[in-house]
């Protein structure tokens, strides 16, 4: 399949690209930047005019439910809402039922994106078997079954020993490690931030020295160990401020986090409105200041979704009961443009946060238009209005607290591997 | 992110539900004791009871245990001549695998006017008034670490049984903050109704964080927080707070924060001491002060009742055609 994108403003952060100029793809990679290869006779033209054309978004977490939570959502449906919002690669996290902690759940994951062909689904294998933080896994297996990298999800490695010799291993195998820092003991059963807030409302707090302290550990251990680590939906501005100094030290560390940590505080949570229960919780505003700040100075790299659809009764109860998460994959792209919007990034800043920064971080030759790259691609109006609710949102979870939002520019093409999957 | 209007208050702010205290304005809880006073001498009558609430159901609505709470409530609502049906749902529906939401269906199925709802978990209360129809009033009657506004309201209705207002007054509230519903709807209670100054008392492991926010002062030493106090409230402290690496033991926190006779004498000559009860004897007070001629504990457990039938008939008449006697 050839197609012809005219006329469009071509973005390409990894290279400062930004002009106005045609894009030609063939047989799933770019084969011209503003000169016709020759020869070249399209199946589909598209016009981009007034619309921006950047590379296919890289979210590096989201949960397609599946294998084990089919009731939520399955690839089929989250991958072909990924595709809606300009998403063309989801890292999904180990703990899905089965664990990703064998080469089978790699390939019946894989599997099941190819069918679907929305999207391109890459796992994060287990570090530790079954993620109990006890014995580390066959990293080298599942490496070689595709993982990009391996990491115990929201479960943690109490175990200082345990998380060391992972590490060495995980740098054995030229792996990253993504780490999910929180103390266990600090956390107990909190389910929001620590402070004025839930003082106020009753709820177990989660201070945020759970996360610093299992940030310090970690960075040790690093320091030890050598290994390249990804810190994950970082939450506190001073945990943004030691991972800016580790790299500032030379350590191989990048960071994330969460698109809803950069708009909402925990003073959303009102009358206990339990689509703000999220896992690490919503912080104060001087931390969500704070993390747009590292992502300005690129401490924290990129931008995730953390998308993590729910069936309707999973947010039906008292706050603490209700299960943590926001169904996202569809404000991704929204919630970092309207960073643009503020001011907080450049254009260019934005769309790096999403694309050519996470393909880094992932080892993955994507998130960029190139000649001869992989053709994931992007058209986006930015002067398009619409809002964010039950009808508009694909995913197959509407838990969101965005719903009633309006946004200024949306998706209108996605071209996955050369294929148009996705047009509104 | 909106800023969401109180769904405690109907659009003429009169009460709807009774949820917290947070959030009242102070007219409301003044009417509150204004009407509780009416109904204090019901109890003195041969016959007990008014027929304000005659033909209404009130569901008591226990998802946690509790005799005495749920007693009073009882009987505020016997008097007021409602239809009282007391569930223990902690035993019942719950462990079956019902969720809330079903058996809330179930109940509004049987016509009920009003639920009474206690629940370990903060924001039960407010979850079940949201996801009630609009006829059904929800009183709040304690959700996990959250509010006990009917607890509160009591409390301030013993203190101005004592005192003329409340602008001049000190209360100390001593022990278990973090865990007390009590304490943070007492709070609420206080600075609205003016209270000159509101005192917390305990180890730091026992204070939540940035409980200043809510308008109090910290002490961590009796002697410095009692000072020149007329209120002393004391809380219940939990058995169980002394396996979670809260307290060493309960000889060493009665030694420190217990009340005793010479830690009562910090306080001004006047002061009275409050308890919302179950009492620990020799673990947060002496029997000697419990018993004593400062103590009001007793007094608080009578006037729960009136003020319980105060708080019922508002919210109760904000919806009928009938205001009944609060208006």
């Amino acid at each position: 399949m050839k197609i012809k994108i005219t006329n469009g403003r071509v973005l390409n952060p990894a290279k400062n690209f930004d002009k106005q100029t045609d894009i030609y793809i063939s047989d799933g990679l770019v084969v011209g930047i503003g000169r016709e290869p020759d020869k070249f006779k399209a199946d589909t033209e598209i016009d981009a005019t007034d619309k921006y054309v950047f590379p296919g978004i890289v979210d590096l977490c989201a949960r397609p439910r599946e294998p084990g939570y089919e009731y939520k959502a399955t690839i089929a449906s989250e991958t072909s809402a990924a595709a809606s919002a300009g998403i063309t690669t989801i890292c999904c996290p180990p703990d899905s039922n089965p664990i990703i902690d064998n080469p089978t759940v790699v390939e019946m994951i894989g599997h099941r994106a190819v069918q679907a062909n929305k999207a391109r689904v890459v796992p994060i294998g287990a570090l530790t078997q079954q993620l109990f933080g006890e014995k580390i896994s066959e990293m080298m297996a599942l490496k070689n079954a595709g993982v990009v990298g391996v990491g115990n999800a929201l479960k943690p490695v109490k175990n200082t020993l345990v998380m060391r010799r992972a590490m060495e291993y995980a740098a054995s195998c030229d792996m990253t490690v993504f780490i999910f820092a929180e103390d266990p003991w600090l956390k107990d059963d909190g389910c929001a931030n620590e402070g004025a807030v839930s003082t106020r409302m009753g709820l177990a707090g989660i201070p945020e020295i759970a996360e610093t302290i299992a940030v310090a550990r970690d960075l040790a251990l690093v320091a030890q160990t050598g290994v390249r680590a990804h810190f994950c939906r970082i939450s506190s501005a001073k945990a943004e401020r030691m991972i800016a100094r580790a790299q500032y030290d030379g350590l191989p560390v990048t960071a994330d986090v969460s698109a809803h940590q950069l708009h909402l505080t925990d003073m959303d949570i009102g009358e206990f409105d339990a689509l703000y229960h999220v896992h690490p919780p919503l912080r104060g505003m001087r931390d969500k200041m704070g993390l747009r700040k590292g992502l300005k100075l690129r401490s924290i790299n990129a931008v995730c979704s953390d998308h993590q659809p729910h069936e309707f009764d999973a947010k039906v109860g008292p706050f603490s009961d209700t299960e943590p998460g926001i169904s996202s994959l569809e404000t991704l792209l929204p919630l970092v443009m309207r960073l643009v919007e503020s001011g907080d990034l450049s254009l260019t800043e934005a769309i790096a946060s999403i694309t050519f920064e996470p393909a880094r971080i992932l080892g993955l030759p994507l998130g960029k238009i190139e000649e001869n790259s992989i053709a994931d691609i992007c058209i986006y109006d930015p002067t398009y209005i619409w809002q964010l609710n039950d009808e508009t949102m694909k995913s197959e979870g509407k838990n969101s607290p965005f719903k009633g939002w309006e946004f200024e520019g949306k998706v209108t093409h996605t071209i996955l591997e050369g294929q148009l999957v996705y047009s509104m | 992110m909106s800023y969401r209007h109180n769904i405690q208050l109907t659009s003429d702010k009169k009460l709807k539900h009774f949820l917290s205290i947070e959030g009242l304005p102070r007219a409301v809880l003044v009417k509150i004791l204004d009407t509780a006073e009416t109904f204090a001498s019901v109890g003195e009558q041969a016959v007990k009871k008014v027929p304000i609430l005659r033909g209404k159901t009130i569901v008591n609505l226990f998802f946690e245990n509790s005799t005495r709470t749920r007693t009073t409530f009882e009987l505020a609502a016997k008097r007021l001549s409602a239809d009282v049906l007391n569930l223990n749902i902690s035993v019942s529906a719950t462990s079956k695998g019902e969720s809330l939401l079903d058996t809330l269906s179930n109940l509004e199925a049987m016509q009920s006017d009003m639920f009474v709802v206690r629940h370990a978990q903060s924001g039960a209360a407010h979850f079940i008034a949201q996801n009630s129809p609009a006829h059904i009033s929800v009183i709040n009657a304690g959700d996990g670490c959250h509010a006990h506004p009917t607890q509160a309201m009591l409390d301030m209705f013993t203190i101005r049984k004592h005192f003329e207002d409340f602008y001049q007054l000190k209360v100390a509230i001593v022990g278990d903050i973090l865990h007390s519903r009590v304490a943070r709807s007492q709070i609420h209670a206080l600075t609205t109704l003016g209270a000159n100054e509101v005192r917390v008392i305990a180890p730091k492991t026992l204070i939540p964080a940035d409980i200043e926010s809510l308008g109090v002062h910290v002490y961590h030493d009796m002697k410095e927080g009692l000072h020149d106090v007329d209120v002393i409230i004391i809380l219940r402290l939990q058995k169980e707070r002394m396996s979670g690496a809260f307290l060493p033991s309960m000889q060493e926190y009665f030694q420190a924060y217990g009340l005793t006779e010479e830690k009562l004498s910090f306080a001004k000559n006047n002061a009275i001491v409050m308890h919302p009860g179950p009492i620990n004897r020799g673990v947060e007070i002496a029997s000697s002060i419990a018993d004593g001629e400062r103590s009001v504990i007793l007094e608080q457990v009578t006037n729960g009742i009136a003020v319980r039938m105060a708080i019922m008939s508002m919210a109760m008449g904000s919806y009928s055609a009938n205001p009944g006697v609060s208006s």
